[in-house]
């Protein structure tokens, strides 16, 4: 069969809905990328980490002699000598601090040490291999549980006997806050009142987003100019110069922060790691620039982890479905630092939006966090902060609840929506939702995979002993972060910029705060101000991640940049357009209320044949001005929405389970995304694929474990499993549109949905193959080991 | 110790220790299309061809043993300003988003058209299974190697236009 | 990650190698498709201080019939049995083998004599040579000598090749008509070593009977084993399957897992059972004989 190819030449005008490929391809395909690792400087040298093998461990001793006689090594670092500078310890982004190299002891297995300077990677790698380190290993904490046990060993002796920390009192050395949201007793009430109730404990394994290209960075002082430039495989550059002119007290102005092509980041490259510490301090201190790119095994040992939630939840219901009230305990493991990246209002990030889809009167959050000897983190990994564990939580506890009441659970979730009369819907947790249809999201998913034949082919197999399941997952999800009133990190508000320049001849440079990892932005920004200004795409260049040239922003996570820079740069091109519409009265010699914009055009209002298109206004900007007007066509405009998107979906997956192996197929899974308005079909569909594949990875595959002595067992590909094409199931996706009412074009942002979305669609259908051998829950990543002892256990067996 | 390579119909002679890999030589001679993303195997992403036919992972092997062998790399696939198939593909059916796992993917989509000229979904899903992609879920690389196929498989005057 | 530095001898004729071996003894390695000792170079795990890479050696690429053996090189690659149509056709077991050794890129690089000389506890190839009951040809200054899989292979990661030796290549005999085979593994995905996997090759009797059976398990023991009960209890025997069902069930006799993240030892060595039942399925379905 042919393939085709629908997608259309990025020319013309192409605005919003059009299915363009994408402008930052070309180079990519030839090879032409420009990645960290890609960028070699004179006179460079290169950085290698030494590491601590153990969990928690005092250091007795370094020796860098043998280091430094290897030829090529320039010199070896420890904390003693960051102390010196003042950076031995660096703020968190959640109002913590961490070491940057071992301070007296190790708090984590592969904690950084010291750090190797030599003139090639190879000397660096030997001089690492070549330090000396003395430890005496010291009692370890991997369970979260018996981090706050009353003899559990003190981990955080820099805040021993501090019990108030960033966000609020602690109740123990290794406690670090306690956060709540909703009325615990009218919850409590409503719960016993309740004619039903389900309780479910529940795990979202510690899991790592992995991008393919490793972190890394090249520091690059120029004791000549004094200006510091950084190179950086970041998502968030702005923030970064900000934080480094915190820490060091290098002015900013002085500070350059470069983001390059990123390899991918899904949150992993957000916040600021000791390994780029050490290469700028190396730049700074020897007077070159310093190359550090992570290997495999620090990029999946030290850097953003992601989740770690242990969850607890009590919904109760009437008895004919109807839901009443939700209390939920969580409590997460962040690891030896906090250095989780969220808000600095929301230590818990929006996990409050775990009520879901659904109509709870009542509902009460409370998440304890806690310190153990693993690494720092809490990123949110392809999703909003920390998102994807609420939505796991109410859609696997929906399936929970549906199989105490015996009923279906597309029905229970049909019975408990939020109806679109509702919207602006106040939730029991505080969140106001700005749109949707679930109902309709539903539905259409119902209707693509055939619901109702599949139950019946189901009740057939199990007639026959054969395990088939069907799983259904219809999350919300709560984007772009934010509006200013609530939203900053490290005080700094969470808007973001545009800059748009139109040149004389009719093209454009746009630039934003955003930093793209993959997710299209030279062609979706490109097609906002196509849409907006009437400009060819082919004309519109799309600039980001150099922080001298672009304007601020809060960067490219938690599915914020078209929420709040997509905004901005539909806002900032309206802003032009108003003036244009000056320039093009002026060219058309009719007063300002005599035009109108039609077809991407200046018409004057009932004359159809007489207008002028935004390039000729572009030439007149700069050549024929009205009287009295700034000449030029450019502006810089700041974002701030008014409130977050709510972006949601209907999941329904289809599995099949080898009775032998406990093996798990997914014959199908059915997308439906509600994303509001779509910029771009072909980059939506692209990021829903992707999405889906890491939401199947965590159910299936991904987990960073740990034995009983805090030793990494997934500490490499070979140990922390991706998915390759040929366990990756087909995805079906398909859309409804429901616009947000507050942005600017209607858009809400889709990059995270299907990650948030899908793990309980995954778990649901194995729980629902499995549910009549009495199984009500399996905890995530679902490996063949725990279908077969389900299945043993029930006698099931087969060749 | 001095080597010679000969990378996409170039003789470059370089300065190697034995145990540099040659992925790092290939890089180290500019041509930084070629990527690491681990140090296992595993990801695929460090894929070059040996002597038209073959794919390897150039990360796990030194660059001493490449040589006297034809190496093509991502930089060596257009020809004459024009794209390869594959490439065209990747570009038409969205097969690739960050990019970084890109070039690998086309190299072993390359070798596995030598070997399999009209794969099926399933064969193109096994046969690029050593390559690791974070983005796209691998349901356009496939479209895009099945659209690489045909193209490949049209006459070559009828493949000049579309 | 880099590896530690090392001498590289570049051998251009066997002879040549086999004195590389013999002057650096153990310090030395020999490097043919280097893709299980390259990345545990990188991880410094192997710190060998002399690599004899053989890749250069004339005449070790050969893979053809001859004298009833499938005699396969030492330079032979995964995909060279991958790709070879009279492999696919006669030779079930190493065809199904060769297709999921490691990952389709590693095969065109990783040899199958170099896979048997590593002899790693979860190897694919050890597996199968068992179930064919190949032969190695090991070569040293004095000549060579042939020996049995089962002499070969004498411990994790440890053979019978001695010092200033190598193996030159492996011999699998090759079926008749009545024979068949089969390769049955579980990886938690491409590329992985196998949670446990099971080779198992069937000689048919013209009446229908097993006239000669071999069952290998890999993963699932301190290296991979040959099945010897569950091969006696099918010699001789209509195949059924509750005979299958006996045989397979030998595996929890002697395998021996250790439990990791692939899964607990209980669980391993079902797999090698039902794995082994279902290789011997398939084998039989290839001969046409139906049991389930």
């Amino acid at each position: 069969m042919a393939v085709e190819t629908p997608n259309l030449e990025p020319k013309g005008i192409q605005g919003l809905g059009k299915a363009i490929k994408r402008k930052e391809d070309p180079r990519f395909i030839v090879g032409k990328g420009n990645y960290l690792d890609d960028i070699n400087l004179p006179g460079m040298l290169h950085m290698a980490l030494v590491h601590s093998p153990y969990a928690h461990a005092k250091i007795l001793n370094i020796d860098t002699s043998e280091a430094l006689k290897i030829p090529g090594v320039k010199a070896v670092i420890t904390s003693k000598d960051l102390a010196a500078a003042g950076l031995s310890w660096i703020p968190t982004l959640a109002g913590d601090k961490q070491m940057v190299l071992a301070d007296g002891k190790v708090l984590y297995q592969y904690q950084e040490v010291a750090a190797v300077y030599a003139e090639t990677r190879q000397a660096a790698a030997d001089g690492a291999a070549a330090v000396q380190v003395e430890y005496e290993p010291l009692p370890v904490v991997v369970d979260p549980y018996k981090a706050t046990a009353p003899d559990a060993p003190v981990l955080r002796e820099d805040i021993k006997g501090n019990m108030t920390g960033a966000h609020g009192p602690r109740r123990h050395d290794n406690h670090i806050w306690t956060w709540d949201v909703g009325s615990k007793d009218e919850t409590e009430k409503a719960l016993a009142a309740s004619e039903v109730r389900i309780k479910q404990h529940m795990v979202y394994p510690r899991s790592h987003p992995a991008p393919l290209e490793p972190c890394g960075c090249i520091g690059d002082m120029n004791k000549a100019t004094g200006r510091l430039t950084v190179y950086m495989t970041t998502q968030a550059p702005h923030a970064i110069r900000t934080v480094l002119s915190l820490v060091t007290g290098i002015p900013e102005n002085n500070i350059r922060v470069i983001s390059p092509d990123i390899g991918g980041g899904f949150g992993n490259k957000v916040p600021v790691y000791p390994g780029y510490v050490c290469a700028i301090v190396g730049s700074i201190v020897l007077g070159a620039p310093v190359k550090w790119v992570e290997t495999r095994t620090e990029n999946l040992t030290t850097t953003g982890f992601a989740r770690d939630f242990h969850m607890d939840i009590e919904i109760g219901a009437t008895k004919d479905g109807k839901v009443t009230a939700m209390k939920v305990y969580t409590l997460a493991d962040h690891g030896a630092f906090d250095a989780a990246a969220d808000p600095s209002k929301y230590p818990a990030g929006l996990f409050s939006i775990c009520t879901g889809s659904y109509d709870f009167q009542k509902a009460y959050a409370e998440v304890d966090a806690v310190y153990t000897n693993k690494a720092p983190g809490g990123v949110a990994y392809r999703c909003s902060f920390r998102v994807t564990e609420a939505s796991y939580l109410i859609e696997r506890s929906m399936d929970v609840l549906a199989h105490e009441l015996k009923m279906d659970p597309a029905e229970l979730r049909l019975k408990n929506f939020i109806q679109p009369s509702q919207f602006p819907y106040p939730s029991a947790l505080g969140w106001t939702y700005d749109s949707g249809d679930y109902e309709k999201t539903l539905k259409v998913a119902l209707g693509r995979i055939g619901y109702a034949e599949l139950r019946k082919e189901q009740a057939e197999k199990r007639a026959k002993g054969e395990l088939m399941g069907i799983g259904i997952s219809t999350f919300t999800e709560i984007v772009g972060a934010g509006p200013s009133k609530d939203f900053d990190i490290l005080g700094i508000k969470m808007f973001d910029g545009a800059e748009i320049r139109v040149h004389p001849s009719g093209s454009a440079i746009v630039r934003a705060g955003t930093r793209h990892q993959g997710q299209g932005h030279e062609t979706t920004w490109a097609q906002i101000v196509s849409e907006e200004l009437g400009l060819d795409v082919d004309k519109i260049i799309v600039e980001e991640g150099d922080t001298d040239t672009a304007p601020y922003g809060l960067g490219t996570y938690a599915s914020r940049s078209t929420p709040t820079a997509g905004g901005a740069m539909a806002l900032g091109a309206r802003r032009i357009r108003e003036k244009a519409k000056k320039i093009a009265a002026h060219l058309l010699e009719v007063g300002e209320g005599d035009v109108e914009w039609v077809d991407k055009k200046f018409v004057v209002k009932g004359v159809p044949g007489k207008s002028v298109t935004m390039n000729e206004v572009a030439f007149a900007a700069y050549t024929n001005l009205p009287p009295g007007m700034e000449p030029g066509l450019e502006t810089t405009y700041y974002y701030d929405p008014p409130n977050l998107t709510f972006p949601h979906g209907a999941y329904i997956c289809v599995v099949d389970i080898d009775k032998g192996t406990g093996e798990v197929k997914v014959r199908r899974f059915v997308a439906i995304d509600d994303c509001g308005t779509i910029i771009n079909p072909m980059i939506v569909e692209g990021q829903v694929h992707g999405g889906l594949t890491e939401g199947f990875a965590m159910a299936f595959m991904q987990e960073i474990a740990f034995d009983e002595q805090g030793n990494n067992l997934s500490s490499n590909f070979t140990d922390y499993l991706l998915p390759t094409a040929l366990e990756t199931p087909k995805w079906e996706t398909g859309h409804t549109v429901t616009p947000s009412p507050h942005h600017p074009i209607g858009a809400k942002g889709v990059g995270e949905s299907p990650t948030v979305g899908s793990p309980a669609a995954f778990v649901n259908a194995v729980v629902d193959a499995l549910a009549h051998l009495g199984v009500r829950h399996i905890d995530m990543p679902i490996t063949r080991e725990k279908v077969w002892k389900v299945l043993r256990q029930a006698g099931v067996d087969s060749f | 110790m001095e080597i010679t390579l000969k990378i996409n119909g170039v003789e470059k002679k370089l300065n190697v220790e034995p145990r540099t890999l040659l992925a790092h030589a290939i890089r180290d001679a500019g041509l930084t299309g070629t990527h690491i993303g681990c140090d296992s195997s595993s990801c695929g992403v460090c894929t070059v061809v040996l002597d038209g036919k073959t794919a390897v992972k150039s990360c796990t092997m030194f660059a001493v043993m490449a040589e006297g062998h034809e190496i093509t790399t991502i930089e060596g696939m257009a020809q004459g300003g024009k794209l390869h198939p594959l490439q065209q593909a990747f570009y038409d059916q969205h097969g690739l988003q960050c990019g970084y796992c890109t070039p690998g993917m086309i190299m072993a989509a390359h070798v596995l058209l030598q070997h399999n000229p009209n794969p099926t979904e399933e064969e193109i899903r096994f046969g690029l299974s050593g390559n690791l992609c974070r983005c796209t879920g691998y349901q356009n690389i496939v479209k895009a190697v099945q659209q690489a196929a045909q193209m490949l498989q049209q006459p070559a005057g009828a493949a000049a236009d579309d | 990650m880099i590896p530690a530095a090392f001498e590289y001898k570049r051998p251009m004729s066997l002879e040549e190698a086999i004195s590389h071996l013999a002057e650096h003894g153990y310090d030395a390695r020999v490097l043919a498709g280097g893709q299980s000792l390259i990345p545990a170079m990188r991880y410094r795990l192997a710190q060998p201080s002399v690599l004899v890479d053989i890749n250069k050696l004339p005449n070790l690429g050969y893979l053809h019939e001859e004298n009833g053996m499938l005699r396969i090189g030492a330079l032979v690659r995964d995909t060279d049995v991958e790709f070879n149509k009279n492999i696919q056709s006669k030779y079930h077991l190493i065809s199904d083998v060769s297709m999921v050794v490691a990952d389709p890129i590693v095969r065109f690089r990783g040899t199958v004599v170099g896979s048997l000389c590593h002899n790693d506890p979860s190897g694919d190839w050890a597996a199968a040579a068992i179930a064919a009951r190949a032969q190695m040809v090991i070569q040293g200054k004095n000549g060579s000598r042939v020996e049995s899989i089962d002499q070969f292979l004498v411990d994790s990661f440890a053979t019978s090749i001695g010092e200033g030796e190598m193996a030159v290549e492996a011999r699998f005999p090759t079926p008749n008509s009545l024979t068949s085979g089969a390769y049955e593994k579980i990886e938690r995905k491409v590329g992985d070593y196998a949670t446990a996997a099971a080779a198992v090759q069937i000689e048919l009797n013209p009446d229908g009977t097993i006239k000669e059976a071999g069952i290998g398990i890999t993963a699932v023991a301190h290296m991979a084993l040959r099945v010897v009960e569950g091969e006696n209890l099918l010699r001789g025997q209509k195949p059924t399957l509750e005979l299958i069902r006996a045989a397979a069930e030998e595996v929890r006799k002697i395998a021996d897992p250790n439990p990791d993240a692939r899964g607990s030892a209980e669980y391993k060595k079902d797999m090698a059972r039902v794995l082994v039942g279902r290789g011997l399925i398939k084998a039989l379905r290839r001969l046409n004989v139906v049991v389930a």
